[in-house]
């Protein structure tokens, strides 16, 4: 059984809450005890169905009295087939900082789209950053059929501006699934109301998308986190290298380099829970213990020597702006990739990216909440990266404000 | 006293003894069902290692319960054949369960690691608080005192906690690096984003980072992953008989010595096992016959009430009990 990690993305209206709610729901993952509280809570705010399923994801006080997500909120369920973890991202005012966080650790994006308003602006700029963040899947919910009398003809038209647009901007793997989640047609359960539909129900789909695991077979990519030594008598030599492999795999004997100093060694060792192995795939979290004795701190690299990642003190970034402070030019900057953290400093915003229109517009040199820019970034040591399309967990960062700790802005290569 | 507890403790000390702390070996193919396990598992270990890679003076906050003992054994994953990079730190309520002190006892003692234990009754004495009243006196709010002085008495920089989001609706928004200001208040609006693999554990003076790496576990996956690693719990999580009284909404609380019963209180004596484990106060036990993990896995299965629902009396307060509890500083 594998894990999917998708998220949703919607205007404030097209009913995301719903939808997930609807899948929590139906296919039995909700509690009795919260069912009750539920009801209970529906009531006293006077909603019309019978249960406000929204008020399964809004889980903070203010968020449930103005009937709005103010934050990313993680859901989980599981079927016979899958195990899910949903970050529910809210659709209004800071959606793109959300949408970010949410999507960065998702595979597959849904966007909802309301039948009766058809592709609109939030649709183009959630289509947008699941493109600029390279979503490996994405599938369009047109929800809200049983408003529109379960029109096949909305339907089809919804599908094909869709796709051409959807080819516009560079969208690769698109599924369409027409759904009431208020209601529950083809959530879980099969319309009865759409025979004219004969693709999977949402919950089908997510249960059988094929899990990319195009990491798995990329370069290897190795950062250390933590170095092991117990310094103690028996064991007063054992120097490992822990961390998890990030992209490829790692075999013992193997001849490998560590960078940013580009010294070659090769594999003694691979442990695993003090067990000994022979290879070790994406996401095992491993020690490496190497044949030569050098100098390694946290955050070097443990690279294959084919392959290699590129390595610069200047680099051209996509980032977004996540702060509620501005950017201040020459503002002082940590980047984090990983566990790899150094001094840095923004010495040109390029170019600002119209979400609305995938654009590059000419930047005049600021950077406030939400937007989306082309930066060159200036950092004090070496960073070994790849490019965010061929590796997308050395190709991103973050960026701290040196001054208040905050994460300030996300970025891809 | 408690019904049978010679006989748990006899029971308890057998389980003790089949306890091994050598590792397990890595066998994929023991149950492809639960391979999704190792993506869970890959992911608190990594946040473990960044923890020991980004602070200072981190601490694992220690319970006895199955979370913080999975996160124990995690920790294990994470950095044997090394010492812990943090020591265990448990903060006594007074009324904790005596099976699981003994519990928490023995671990740190075979497994060598430092265990640092600091009691809420002394905090009400020294800061001449108002202990807990009513019938069934919950110590959770006091809680909360001690935990911000041992942060502070050692000073702390990251906690560690076996928290997951799937617990409760405000704990669904929290991060994984979730920070603290110096009164140990969360601030839910103002929440850092968080992003790939990349944690963000810088702070400025007196704040601390409260870290939940099983933040992605549900119940479930916990029990699954105690089967597959075989990881040894303390008795009260299997079935037992047990005297208990019958709270006003029908939940069932251990007969103790820190309740104030009278004669109109129904007492009872029950198979129980614990769902969770907190304080004998507040932790109503639940009707079991599950006496080893797999009926235990099955019980959740057919369970329909969620873990907080059945048995924290604490969160019944109100529809926001625990985001004002975090607010506050609670964990």
């Amino acid at each position: 059984m594998k894990l999917l990690r998708f998220f949703t993305a919607g205007n404030v209206d097209d009913g995301k809450s719903t939808l997930i709610g609807r899948l929590l729901y139906d296919s039995n993952c909700v509690a009795t005890d919260i069912l009750e509280t539920l009801t209970t809570q529906s009531k006293s705010r006077g909603s019309d169905t019978e249960i406000d399923l929204a008020m399964l994801t809004d889980g903070l006080r203010a968020e449930r009295e103005q009937g709005i997500t103010i934050d990313v909120a993680y859901k989980y369920f599981t079927t016979s087939q899958r195990k899910f973890i949903i970050a529910d991202t809210p659709g209004h005012i800071q959606y793109t900082r959300n949408m970010f966080t949410g999507a960065s650790s998702a595979e597959l994006a849904i966007i909802l789209i309301d039948a009766r308003n058809g592709i609109t602006d939030q649709t183009k700029r959630h289509s947008i950053l699941s493109s600029i963040l390279g979503m490996p899947h994405v599938v369009v919910c047109i929800n809200k059929m049983d408003l529109v009398n379960y029109s096949e003809t909305i339907y089809n038209e919804l599908e094909n501006t869709y796709t051409i647009f959807a080819k516009q901007i560079g969208l690769k793997k698109i599924s369409f699934i027409p759904v009431s989640a208020l209601v529950g047609d083809n959530v879980v359960k099969a319309s009865e109301k759409m025979l004219w539909y004969s693709g999977p129900t949402l919950l089908e789909f997510l249960e059988t998308v094929e899990i990319t695991e195009e990491q798995g077979i990329a370069a290897s990519r190795f950062q250390v986190q933590y170095v092991i030594r117990p310094q103690t008598k028996e064991l007063h030599d054992y120097r490992g290298f822990s961390g998890k492999v990030l992209s490829g795999s790692y075999k013992k004997g193997q001849r490998v380099l560590i960078l940013p100093s580009g010294q070659e060694s090769q594999i003694e060792k691979i442990e695993i829970n003090q067990q000994e192995v022979k290879e070790a795939g994406l996401n095992s979290p491993i020690v490496l213990h190497l044949k030569d004795d050098i100098d390694i701190s946290r955050g070097n690299s443990i690279v294959s020597l084919n392959n290699l990642p590129q390595m610069e003190k200047e680099i051209t970034a996509t980032i977004c702006w996540m702060d509620n402070q501005a950017f201040i030019p020459g503002q002082k900057l940590l980047l984090q990739q990983n566990s790899f953290r150094t001094r840095a400093v923004i010495k040109e915003v390029v170019s600002k990216i119209d979400i609305h229109s995938f654009t590059e517009l000419e930047s005049d040199g600021s950077m406030k909440l939400n937007d989306i820019s082309k930066v060159l970034i200036r950092t004090s040591e070496i960073i070994t990266y790849d490019s965010y399309t061929q590796n997308r967990r050395t190709g991103s960062f973050i960026l701290i404000n040196e001054n208040t700790n905050n994460t300030v802005a996300a970025g891809i290569l | 006293m408690v019904v049978g507890e010679q006989r748990q403790k006899r029971m308890w000390i057998t389980q003790l003894n089949k306890i091994k702390y050598l590792p397990y070996k890595h066998d994929k193919q023991m149950n492809k069902n639960l391979d999704y396990l190792d993506e869970l598992e890959s992911e608190a270990i990594y946040i473990l290692r960044e923890v020991a890679g980004q602070f200072d003076k981190p601490a694992l906050l220690f319970s006895g319960g199955k979370d913080s003992i999975c996160l124990v054994h995690l920790a294990l994953k994470a950095f044997r054949p090394g010492k812990f990079p943090f020591p265990l730190v448990h903060i006594d309520t007074g009324h904790n369960f005596p099976e699981v002190l003994t519990y928490r006892d023995q671990l740190a003692f075979k497994l060598e690691e430092k265990l640092i234990v600091r009691n809420v009754e002394d905090t009400i004495k020294k800061k001449q608080l108002q202990d807990a009243k009513g019938k069934f006196p919950s110590r959770n709010g006091l809680q909360t005192f001690t935990l911000l002085d041992v942060i502070e008495e050692f000073g702390f920089d990251a906690c560690i906690g076996g928290a997951r989001r799937d617990e409760e609706k405000a704990r669904a928004k929290e991060r994984i690096f979730s920070i603290r200001d110096e009164f140990g208040q969360w601030n839910p609006k103002l929440q850092r984003p968080e992003l790939w693999d990349v944690y963000n554990g810088k702070i400025n003076k007196g704040e601390n980072v409260r870290v939940f790496p099983i933040s992605n576990w549900t119940e479930l996956d916990v029990w699954n992953y105690i089967k597959r690693e075989r990881i040894n719990l303390p008795s009260i999580y299997f079935t037992h008989s047990r005297e208990c009284v019958v709270t006003g909404s029908g939940q069932l609380l251990c007969t103790n010595e820190f309740l104030s019963l009278d004669d109109t209180d129904i007492q009872v004596t029950k198979n129980v096992r614990y769902r969770t484990v907190g304080d004998m106060t507040c932790t109503a036990a639940i009707e079991s016959e599950a006496f080893e993990i797999d009926d235990i896995i099955n019980e959740i299965k057919l369970a329909r009430i969620s873990e907080r629902g059945a048995t924290r009396l604490d969160d019944k307060v109100s529809e926001a009990a625990m985001e004002d509890r975090k607010k506050g500083g609670y964990f």
